[in-house]
């Protein structure tokens, strides 16, 4: 019989535009790879609703797994090298690295929103539960599983090997900041991933980089910085995720009020009653959401049709700047709206930076999260902010904002309410 | 329409101040977890549970100038407090808010040290464990902190007390 713990016979590798190739030595990761579970991840991108911005951004998390996984095994090489690694961490800390993100379903985010699911309970679910994957790990040991759930929870003894998979400079975003950067197009985002590897050091239970290495550290964080402005957070993705909550909130209303959908939404209706087993969401993939918004263009509540139209065939929302603290505007908003027969609920949402909280770099506060180090030449370790000025200027800096969005065909067409519609206009401007 | 903004700032204005920011993060996670209506999202980091949507409202908040953030210069670290602003109040006037009992439990979580709420939890963060694995596994993952045997006791004691009181409440 095979063991997984065995170098396959001959080294496998995948062509990648991030990394050049990835690599694989052993049977395990082969193995996890070729998992149906794993395999799903194909068939959900990395960005969710972000290819409606950026044309390029169809990349999946299969290959985001990928590059976690040869950005992980590549600092254990180092480590090895300098020989700062316990070896019988190797297998563990490459599993989590490959299936961090096995628990995204499509849209992840926003579905996460509307149904109250959870992507990281999925993770430790699948690794776990009856699946091809926990099949697989379990062959290197009966608590083998275990461990690599741990790591992904952060909830593993050995620090190290978490802070790798996930810390505030880590595999991870390492690997999602440039592949993101690739696929969009932009060209921020880009960091001398080289140079982070060869000053990264072990300090007890975490990870710290050399003071010489500090420039290389710099880059990383404002590539952060310019990904979430640029990026991440771009107002007219923002407007596809708005849409696309409520085309879920929408749905799942309907059924509950017991509305008869033209097609059943069989794969749907667990998300609905909110009794969705593994199996269940394993079923779900973006191709499977989109043809469900596909049919629903045609179905009789004008609602539904209408959002699942403006998504399929991106008549996205538009957005003005909204201030909280403008109590009355907001109000008289909603007033028109409604006089208008534009129902408030679904075609009026603020959406707030902290609807997608993508973290920044934060220093915090002793206790809060665990900062970025620096190993000064005297042995000593400093913060990343008290020694750099360009990550203190940032670290500092206003990043929040709120946007109000609208259907503006809505608004503009209406030909009946003349005065509301005036109204209408002048508040949203 | 920040609904969850004017509960975070109702729990401060119930706690009349909160020093520290990890104060913040275990207070609101103990709450959530006696179901109080919060719906920040929260993963077990370095120092237990965080949520990182909480921390966004929060600099939203002062931002907006609804709170109020006083950072002080600890040495090798800063520490933040947290306030009410007289435009957090105006605000808050905006929002009917049906949350009984938070006021009390707010304060006596506020009046409890920030190792003490990072214990208790941590404690809650794994409470589908069994008692023994429970332990266990807070002094694998709190190695650092060094929690006592008493702590541990207390802490669980405390959460009995906790969700004893929220069931009257």
């Amino acid at each position: 019989m095979t063991k997984p713990f065995e170098p396959l016979d001959e080294e496998k590798v995948f062509k990648d535009p991030v990394h050049h190739y990835i690599h694989v030595y052993e049977r395990l990761i082969w193995d996890l790879i070729g998992t149906k579970e794993f395999q799903r991840l194909r068939r959900i991108r990395q960005l969710g609703t972000t290819y409606l911005t950026f044309h390029g951004a169809e990349h999946s998390r299969f290959s985001h797994s990928l590059g976690v996984y040869e950005i992980t095994r590549r600092i254990i090489e180092g480590f090895e090298a300098r020989d700062e690694w316990d070896p019988s961490e190797k297998l563990i800390c490459l599993s989590a690295a490959l299936l961090h993100d096995v628990g995204h379903g499509p849209f992840s985010h926003s579905f996460e929103k509307v149904f109250g699911t959870d992507h990281e309970n999925f993770t430790r679910s699948i690794i776990l539960g009856d699946t091809e994957i926990h099949a697989v790990l379990e062959r290197m040991g009966a608590d083998f599983p275990e461990k690599v759930a741990d790591v992904i929870a952060k909830t593993y003894e050995n620090k190290l090997v978490v802070s790798l998979i996930s810390s505030q400079i880590d595999a991870d975003r390492m690997d999602y900041l440039l592949r993101d950067a690739y696929y969009t197009g932009v060209s921020y985002g880009h960091f001398d991933l080289e140079r982070i590897w060869r000053v990264m050091r072990q300090r007890e239970d975490q990870v710290v980089f050399k003071r010489s290495g500090m420039h290389a550290v710099e880059d990383y964080i404002m590539s952060r910085y310019q990904m979430y402005w640029q990026v991440y957070f771009h107002p007219v993705t923002r407007s596809a995720e708005v849409i696309l909550r409520k085309i879920l909130h929408r749905a799942k209303f309907l059924y509950q009020s017991g509305y008869s959908f033209q097609v059943e939404p069989t794969l749907l209706i667990p998300l609905f009653r909110e009794d969705m087993t593994l199996q269940d969401y394993l079923k779900l993939d973006e191709s499977v959401i989109l043809y469900y918004f596909s049919i629903w263009q045609d179905e009789a509540d004008p609602i539904l049709s209408d959002l699942c139209s403006r998504f399929v065939n991106r008549r996205l929302f538009k957005y003005t700047e909204y201030v909280p603290t403008n109590y009355e505007v907001y109000a008289e908003l909603r007033n028109a709206f409604k006089k208008a027969g534009i129902d408030p609920e679904y075609y009026l949402v603020v959406d707030s930076s902290s609807d997608l909280p993508y973290d920044f770099y934060r220093p915090g506060e002793e206790g809060e999260r665990l900062p970025i180090n620096l190993l000064m030449p005297d042995g000593s370790l400093r913060e990343l902010s008290r020694e750099s000025d360009v990550v203190e200027a940032i670290s500092g800096k206003k990043r929040t904002d709120h946007k109000l969005y609208y259907p503006a065909d809505f608004v503009y067409d209406l030909s009946t309410h003349r005065k509301i519609k005036q109204r209408m206009i002048e508040l949203l401007n | 329409m920040l609904e969850d903004h004017a509960k975070l700032l109702r729990l401060i204005q119930y706690a009349g101040e909160v020093t520290g920011r990890k104060k913040l993060q275990k207070i609101l996670y103990i709450l959530k977890k006696l179901d109080f209506p919060f719906r920040e999202k929260y993963e077990f980091h370095f120092y237990g549970p965080y949520s990182e949507e909480l921390s966004l409202q929060i600099e939203e908040l002062c931002n907006l100038n609804l709170l109020s953030e006083v950072r002080e210069d600890k040495g090798g670290y800063h520490q933040y407090r947290y306030s009410l602003t007289q435009e957090g109040e105006r605000f808050l006037s905006y929002y009917e808010l049906q949350m009984d009992g938070l006021k009390d439990l707010t304060g006596e979580l506020n009046a409890q040290s920030s190792r003490f709420l990072e214990l208790v939890s941590t404690l809650l963060f794994f409470d589908d464990l069994p008692r023994d694995l429970l332990i266990e596994k807070v002094k694998v993952v709190k190695q650092k902190q060094n929690y006592s045997d008493e702590e541990i006791e207390s802490a669980l004691t405390y959460i009995e007390h906790l969700q004893t009181t929220r069931s009257v409440s």
